[in-house]
């Protein structure tokens, strides 16, 4: 799940985010007792009964709870929306900082989980039952939530992504819809040539889109053993990246529309943006934000670096997890299992997320089923495959909530002047390597 | 303070050009007009812009009417959108202002016509104080403030924004220059030389000649407590004790997630309906907000 906020706002964030996380790593005051249970605990906690706390933004999440709380009648589940994204985890650190307000459960993107897990902010749940989940959930969320040995929250949800096309565009320029990046970029050439005011995709500088690439292209730039990091934004994958991409940017063949702004819906609205490479729970979106765009819009394969390859990567999607200083973990785990491994995995299906449990993304009603707003194509033949081809070996940062945060600063630079790509990936790996070594690692 | 601003076209009516009738520049008229428009478009684009719904929205020119008109289907929706949760922000923004603007307009009018009218040892140190609390805006204090409370206990309750909203330093600087003024020594004097308690002097005597600069003091807190955000932003996770503004982001970021239900246009018809009262307030107490405004400002 992407998200975009003001660059004040998250500035702000980022800041009281690394005053806290600076904060602390200096004390350890949590009671270390609590966070070892068993599957028992799980079931004693269920009997008791009690109130836990959930933080989360995902929409589906509100019919989950009603579910949990009418099956599991002695227990009470508070679902709080505490801020989308970047919000919520300044607030969850700051309620981590306090020692008060935490809650039991919080949902976490993946991009981000590994801040909170190395820095013991969020519990360990192998013990509870999670370590008898690896067939439950699919590969790439599933390694996603692990670090060192450790499983630190449940996958909800996961983006493998695919290329979101509006076919009237296509047709109406005669272009074919790409299957390499090659080919998307000749693309780009023909659709703005023939309309000024259309574009094949909008980019204003997107962390989580760009590593997302540089991960389909088989880039590593990131490497985490322990505190030793190891950040390499030039490596092949990245670099190829960045060749490709440049020549958008230099030809000026990208939307310079922010995603996620209005700007960019009323473009997917009218075809003044073509296409969206992006993770697989775009569709809930496109319906309810693009109504305009029922029956234009079509799903295919994420173009390829290489031409016959069918390499993909993950775009968004988030875990939930527990914080170390939760009361009532045995409980929290019960909901959170509920919730992705159990019934409200279907549910949230029903609702429209996308899965990241093997037994609803290879079961047959939903893989078969016809969407309306996709002029009845059987979309999630197309997103299951890609959910299998996840390019293995990708990690994120232990800090990238604050690298994406720079990202604007400096890799955003090549979208708005003339600054080169190559040259913004190499100021963004340094600035975050600066961070990383403030922060205790050792970066390079 | 009425009969000196009477008096001041008398005054200066030899003069070519006068107060009341000053002279014409048509440098100064096009800015004042640069200004108007800069100020009313943002508003007209709201009026104009609510009564679209959310496809129309995207698929019109923003500055004029697409095709349909649903404000008042949007108007409906907003009110009943998620069990009607918006008349439940609307209420507690409504509680958060009488409580928190009216309790600071309370604590500035006594705070500073004590200040003004009796001597006491400290008084500079208190000024001093006073005058740097104006510097230090609330947004630099919303983080220590909540690490305050949150050990306190009381983030995510109302108290957590009321608490804060009470003090107005301004509005203790503003009352306390418009006391200095506005009641005069002898008449305090006078009122208690016929038998009135401090109490009584203050309430029955004073009160009365304070109330532009009361109004004026209320209209600011109103403002301030009406649009604040970053505050309960931070304070409060709960949505059941949101007010207005941080509901409205909160609707507004429905665009920014993975099946989130996209409602541009309840933001925006929420937003037209959170700054009519607003506007009632100014349209209704501005006569008082002027005069207050002019004494805060104009050394007699």
């Amino acid at each position: 799940m992407n998200t975009k906020h003001g660059r004040l706002l998250r500035a702000v964030a980022v800041s009281v985010v690394a005053a806290l996380a600076l904060a602390a790593c200096g004390g350890s005051d949590g009671d270390k007792s609590s966070s070892t249970g068993g599957a028992a605990d799980v079931k004693a906690a269920l009997k008791k009964g009690g109130t836990i706390t959930v933080w989360a933004w995902e929409p589906t999440l509100t019919k989950v709870v009603k579910d949990f709380e009418a099956e599991h009648k002695n227990v009470t589940v508070k679902l709080v929306n505490a801020g989308t994204g970047n919000d919520q985890y300044t607030a969850l650190q700051n309620a981590i900082k306090a020692g008060k307000g935490v809650p039991d459960v919080a949902q976490i993107e993946y991009y981000a989980l590994p801040q909170f897990s190395l820095a013991k902010s969020v519990a360990d749940v192998s013990s509870y039952g999670a370590s008898g989940l690896d067939k439950t959930f699919t590969p790439g969320p599933w390694a996603s939530v692990q670090q060192s040995g450790g499983i630190y929250g449940l996958p909800m949800d996961s983006g493998p992504m695919a290329l979101f096309y509006n076919k009237t565009v296509f047709d109406k320029y005669k272009v074919a819809v790409p299957k390499t990046w090659d080919e998307y970029v000749d693309a780009a050439r023909k659709i703005h040539a023939a309309d000024p005011k259309a574009y094949i995709a909008n980019d204003a500088g997107d962390a989580g889109f760009t590593t997302s690439l540089i991960w389909q292209a088989g880039g590593q730039p990131f490497k985490v053993d322990g505190d030793k990091v190891k950040i390499d934004l030039s490596d092949a994958g990245s670099k190829r990246f960045a060749d490709t991409w440049q020549k958008l940017l230099d030809e000026k063949l990208l939307a310079p529309t922010p995603s996620w702004s209005d700007g960019w819906y009323k473009g997917l609205a009218d075809g003044d943006i073509a296409t969206l490479t992006i993770g697989a729970w775009m569709p809930a979106n496109l319906e309810s934000g693009v109504k305009a765009g029922a029956g234009k819009w079509r799903v295919a394969p994420m173009p390829q670096w290489e031409a016959g390859a069918n390499a993909t990567s993950e775009n968004g999607g988030s875990s939930l997890a527990i914080p170390t200083a939760s009361k009532n973990k045995a409980l929290a785990y019960a909901f959170m299992d509920y919730a992705t491994a159990g019934q409200g995995a279907q549910t949230r299906v029903d609702a429209g997320a996308f899965p990241a449990t093997t037994k609803q993304i290879s079961d047959p009603a939903f893989v078969d089923k016809k969407s309306a707003y996709f002029g009845g194509q059987e979309i999630n033949k197309v997103l299951a495959a890609s959910a299998a081809d996840v390019v293995k070996g990708w990690s994120y940062l232990p800090f990238q909530v604050y690298a994406n945060s720079i990202f604007n600063d400096t890799v955003g630079k090549a979208y708005v002047s003339k600054t080169k790509l190559a040259d913004g990936l190499a100021d963004w790996q340094k600035k975050s390597a600066t961070y990383g070594d403030q922060q205790g690692f050792t970066v390079n | 303070m009425a009969t000196t601003t009477a008096l001041r076209p008398k005054q200066r009516a030899r003069a070519a050009h006068s107060f009341a009738r000053p002279r014409r520049s048509p440098l100064l008229t096009a800015l004042t007009g640069l200004i108007l428009i800069y100020s009313l478009v943002p508003l007209a684009w709201l009026v104009i812009n609510s009564t679209k719904s959310q496809e129309s929205l995207l698929s019109s020119f923003g500055l004029w009417f697409g095709d349909g008109f649903s404000l008042f289907s949007n108007i409906k929706d907003t009110f009943t959108y998620n069990d009607g949760i918006f008349l439940r922000w609307f209420a507690n923004t409504l509680l958060y202002v009488v409580v928190g603007a009216g309790g600071a307009t309370i604590l500035a009018v006594m705070g500073g016509y004590a200040l003004a009218k009796f001597d006491f040892p400290g008084k500079k140190g208190v000024f001093a104080v006073v005058l740097g609390a104006v510097a230090v805006p609330g947004t630099a204090l919303a983080v220590p403030t909540f690490l305050m409370f949150s050990k306190m206990g009381i983030t995510d309750t109302p108290w957590a924004v009321i608490i804060p909203s009470l003090i107005s330093p301004f509005g203790l600087y503003l009352m306390w220059t418009f006391a200095t003024d506005a009641t005069p020594t002898e008449l305090m004097e006078a009122a208690k030389v016929d038998g009135a308690s401090e109490l009584r002097t203050f309430f029955q005597v004073c009160l009365p000649m304070l109330a532009p600069g009361i109004v004026t003091v209320l209209l600011f807190s109103m403002v301030a407590t009406w649009n604040n955000y970053f505050l309960p932003l931070i304070m409060l996770k709960d949505p059941d004790w949101y007010p207005l503004t941080v509901g409205l982001n909160s609707w507004s970021q429905q665009a920014l997630t993975a099946g989130g239900d996209v409602i541009f246009n309840l933001v925006i018809t929420g937003s037209l309906l959170t700054i009519l009262p607003l506007i009632a307030a100014f349209l209704l107490l501005q006569r008082f907000w002027q005069s207050g405004l002019s004494a805060g400002s104009v050394k007699e």
